[in-house]
């Protein structure tokens, strides 16, 4: 399964989602920079975590119209797996490839530490190696990653099971303490309706080791390697 | 060349933290008084007249870019 990292002007984590998919998950993976108009036939698409274009206007609002992002809208229109983290997420929304958006987090400060997600929906490309209700920790490091969307929005959301993570404490249980934005819902990560497209704010590349103080991010990976082998049989 | 003033701002369903505390400092300040402090931006800019209708460029501006269609709304005023 090939992997190819979007690198776009500001992004700052595309080196630890390379590192992770070439040295932790062992699969092929290659930048692709964000004046390419072509995904270089890569399986997989994942736009890192950072600050694109300076966060200039709105988290991901420039990025958005990038010559790449053409191709990445294209591949998803096709079915292909896209995976946006952190500010990949806030791009994703801004192409309108994810429902909803992230504003500022409700305790405006930007927040940088481990938190625990639960896993909603296992029966997705990015989630299937967990179990559901499964407690994963995974650290996040964000200003804007407080997720709203109209009432209507959420309904569809909740009802076809897109909503794939929430922010819980670490039995499990949705708090509003362990929400650490005010996210709606406790909402950390949802994908699109054909479950292809996938955004989350928490960090998985950065806990893929256990001397980083925690494996369960490569559940995620792992997840993505182990549908397209159902896929391919 | 008109010159062009769009107010962006957050919708009013939506929590503006930032509002919140700007209005929380305003408070130990001692202007107890103010309340529902809301912050936006202001965008401005000339555009050569070229046919189409002002208004109509910036609307189509403001919906693709400019402001968020989930999050915000936008008033659109031509200066000259």
């Amino acid at each position: 399964m090939r992997f190819g990292v979007v690198v776009f002007p500001g992004s700052n984590c595309d080196a630890d989602a390379y590192y992770a998919i070439r040295d932790v998950l062992q699969q092929p993976v290659e930048y692709i920079w964000h004046r390419d108009n072509d995904l270089h036939g890569v399986d997989c698409v994942i736009l890192p975590g950072g600050f694109s274009y300076g966060d200039y206007l709105r988290c991901g609002a420039i990025a958005r119209f990038s010559p790449v992002m053409q191709a990445v809208e294209e591949f998803a229109r096709r079915g292909g797996l896209v995976i946006g983290i952190c500010n990949g997420f806030q791009i994703l929304c801004e192409a309108h490839l994810l429902p909803g958006a992230l504003v500022r987090n409700e305790g405006l400060r930007f927040v940088c530490k481990h938190v625990y997600l639960r896993v909603e929906n296992t029966d997705t490309p990015f989630t299937n190696q967990c179990r559901r209700g499964e407690v994963l920790r995974i650290p996040i490091a964000h200003g804007e990653g407080r997720y709203v969307c109209d009432r209507e929005t959420l309904q569809e959301l909740q009802a076809n099971n897109q909503i794939i993570f929430r922010y819980c404490d670490s039995t499990g249980a949705l708090t509003k303490e362990s929400n650490p934005n005010g996210s709606l819902a406790n909402i950390a990560g949802i994908t699109n309706e054909r479950f292809n497209v996938m955004g989350m704010m928490p960090h998985p590349e950065r806990a893929c080791e256990a001397m980083l103080g925690s494996e369960d991010g490569l559940k995620i990976f792992q997840s993505i390697v182990h549908s397209a082998l159902a896929v391919a049989r | 060349m008109p010159r062009v003033r769009v107010l962006v701002t957050l919708k009013p369903t939506l929590l503006d933290a930032q509002g919140r505390t700007v209005m929380e400092a305003l408070h130990a300040l001692g202007y107890t008084g103010v309340n529902q402090v809301r912050i936006g931006k202001v965008i401005e800019m000339d555009i050569a007249d070229e046919g189409q209708s002002v208004q109509a460029q910036v609307k189509e501006m403001c919906d693709r870019l400019l402001a968020n269609p989930v999050t915000e709304l936008y008033e659109i005023e031509v200066l000259e």
